[in-house]
């Protein structure tokens, strides 16, 4: 039944709390392939499309011990084997005196680990997706709430899923085109 | 009973928002600044003069790099002058910006919604002013690489050992984890921009700056995620820049530089200074584009309670210095306090006691803390007072050391002070620029503090 010219079906709400609501119907008619679109985070929102696993910390985490442990070698390296320098008989491995640097290092690191493994989990940037074909979700940056059941879920059906949506009252349900 | 009576006592604290915003009127008020909103001469007017600042420091510059630090009024004892005193005022007028975002984020501050775009973009500009003094001050710039490890033909590396080397991984490291934490409260705002841009070229170019942006809910969890993590990054790195600056002068011997009290004080005082310019251009700006609904009197008194406080660890920082000038013992300490209250610059310590300490008291006062001319005027005097703190630290303290045969005096040339001006030149440039390029308050997490961004959840409780 699935069509492969169109991407999924848009409910439009006015409220988050609609929102919520319908992805937590959703995901009780079994719909697992899904998406919400708001204009800013809505707690729960995640887990009610089933979204469980954020892979953000990890990075940052990973990002932050190759930042510390380079920013520590890199000065090892240059004052012990590259470079040693005697400053007033104070060791090579003057240890006290890296920490600032290390520190910097994995603040730097775990940083921007987090952005970019954010952006690069988020898949962006992405210039082009096709719920932008719909011309009312522009509003999905302004004022109004989006959920869309993907026609790639074993679920959709193109009249079933339709009628589906209508019982949880939108404002509207559009076709996305892929 | 006690419920009942405090609850009128937080009804009368100004709100957050102004009440009669929706999720749509948020968009439309802050975005309209930049998309529909035309270009006032007066903004033309001011931008020309700033611009004309800002060129005014392009030109001592380039006289700077044809001739040598020797313009500058520099000189043995003294050979740190403006060039520090100016970096490390910038540095602290930067730190506001993360701690607004960072700190009063992960306090759960609400406040901070509305001022914290604004902020993160002074402490970028900011900063950038406060980078270009250690920069010339090496008087061989175009040699600044040489600061950071990477392998070369001369066989050298930079001494880790240094504080003057951890200042630059501090610097740097502020500078770009700031800048990614404000691109990052960007991009759902750029999103707005995008679908409420007219001319295709504008939001053409909000649309490459939004990525793609579509707010969707797994995004937004990992957005968040990433946010959260950043304001914990952010955190200490705030409280360790400041710190590290101070290191230049605490590692040293010079009397008066060398003391434990430096890392706090310093970061008390770059905060004090940061939230009084954030006052300083805030009341401004809220006044002339009309943003009086976002950023009230209650973003503005808290402010002010802010600059209470650091400016209450700043006086007891000064106490120490003195107290300890007595209680050491160290005849060359005890000197540098004398030499403070009596030397040649003892005019200038009178005023910074005086702009730093005793006219900011006039913040325990509710009439002043809630009036934006007096917030206006303190903040100010904060600024210069901040300004003259440092001018004492570096000058006073190098002027007059152990030996009394290598005494002397620092005079500023008119080179000095045509970069210090013009900075200040760049900087309102830059801020000028920013007001009417971007969103200046974060759309996006001003909609979540409206009542109707809250959600109930409904699945747990059917449960």
């Amino acid at each position: 039944m699935n069509d492969a010219s169109v991407y999924g079906l848009m409910a439009e709400f006015d409220s988050p709390q609609q929102l919520l609501d319908a992805a937590n119907e959703a995901h009780k008619a079994g719909y697992k392939k899904m998406d919400a679109y708001s204009p800013f985070p809505i707690e729960g929102l995640a887990d009610a499309i089933g979204f469980h696993k954020d892979m953000v910390p990890f990075v940052t985490l990973v990002g932050g011990i190759i930042g510390g442990l380079s920013g520590y070698l890199l000065q090892y390296y240059v004052h012990v084997i590259s470079y040693p320098l005697n400053i007033g008989g104070r060791p090579f491995h003057s240890w006290p005196s890296f920490i600032i640097v290390t520190f910097e290092m994995t603040i730097l690191f775990a940083g921007l680990s987090a952005v970019f493994g954010m952006l690069a989990l988020n898949g962006l940037p992405m210039p082009y997706h096709p719920v932008f074909n719909v011309p009312e979700f522009t509003k999905a940056s302004e004022s109004k709430f989006f959920l869309v059941v993907f026609a790639s879920d074993p679920n959709y059906d193109d009249a079933d899923t339709r009628a589906f949506l209508k019982g949880l009252t939108p404002r509207a349900i559009s076709e996305v085109p892929a | 009973m006690a419920t009942q009576t405090q609850i009128p006592v937080a009804d009368q604290r100004a709100p957050v928002i102004e009440p009669g915003h929706n999720f749509s009127t948020i968009g439309e008020k802050v975005s309209n600044i930049v998309l529909r909103r035309p270009i006032s001469l007066g903004w033309v007017l001011g931008f020309l003069i700033m611009f004309s600042g800002m060129n005014m420091l392009l030109f001592a510059l380039g006289y700077l790099f044809l001739k040598g630090t020797g313009i500058w009024g520099i000189t043995i004892p003294i050979g740190w002058g403006f060039a520090i005193i100016n970096f490390v005022w910038w540095i602290g007028i930067g730190h506001a910006g993360t701690l607004i975002s960072a700190i009063l984020c992960l306090l759960r501050q609400t406040w901070r919604n509305s001022i914290n775009r604004f902020a993160e973009a002074m402490t970028l500009f900011a900063v950038a002013c406060a980078g270009v003094f250690p920069l010339v001050h090496t008087g061989r710039p175009w040699l600044a690489y040489w600061m950071f490890p990477y392998p070369n033909t001369m066989n050298y590396w930079p001494q880790f050992r240094s504080p003057l080397i951890w200042d630059v991984f501090a610097v740097s490291t502020y500078f770009t984890i700031s800048l990614v934490f404000w691109f990052v409260g960007l991009i759902p705002d750029f999103a707005t921009m995008r679908d409420r841009a007219e001319h295709p070229l504008t939001r053409g170019v909000y649309g490459i700056l939004a990525m793609g942006w579509r707010g969707s809910a797994r995004h937004w969890h990992r957005y968040e995620t990433a946010y959260l993590l950043l304001a914990g990054l952010a955190t200490p790195l705030v409280l360790s820049v400041h710190t590290v600056v101070s290191f230049d002068f605490s590692i040293s011997i010079v009397p008066g530089w060398h003391t434990t009290i430096f890392p706090p004080y310093f970061v008390a005082g770059a905060i004090y200074s940061g939230f009084a310019m954030v006052l300083c251009l805030a009341i401004p700006i809220r006044a002339i584009y009309g943003l009086e609904d976002f950023i009230t009197m209650r973003h503005l008194e808290n402010s002010g309670k802010v600059m209470l406080a650091t400016g209450l660890i700043v006086a007891y920082g000064y106490g120490i210095e003195a107290f300890m000038g007595w209680y050491s013992g160290n005849k060359f300490d005890s000197f540098l306090l004398w030499n403070r209250l009596h030397g040649p610059y003892a005019f200038w310590y009178m005023s910074l006691l005086a702009s730093n300490i005793v006219i900011p008291q006039l913040l325990w006062i509710k009439k002043f803390r809630t009036s934006t001319f007096w917030l206006w005027v303190i903040s100010l005097v904060v600024l210069v007072g901040m300004w003259l703190e440092r001018f004492i630290i570096i000058v006073v303290s190098l002027q007059r050391d152990f030996l009394n045969s290598s005494w002397g005096m620092y005079y500023p040339t008119k080179w000095d002070w045509m970069t210090y001006l013009g900075t200040i030149g760049m900087f309102l440039t830059a801020m000028w620029l920013f007001v009417r390029i971007l969103p200046m308050v974060s759309i996006s997490e001003l909609r979540t503090l409206l009542p109707e961004a809250h959600v109930k959840e409904t699945e747990e409780v059917a449960q």
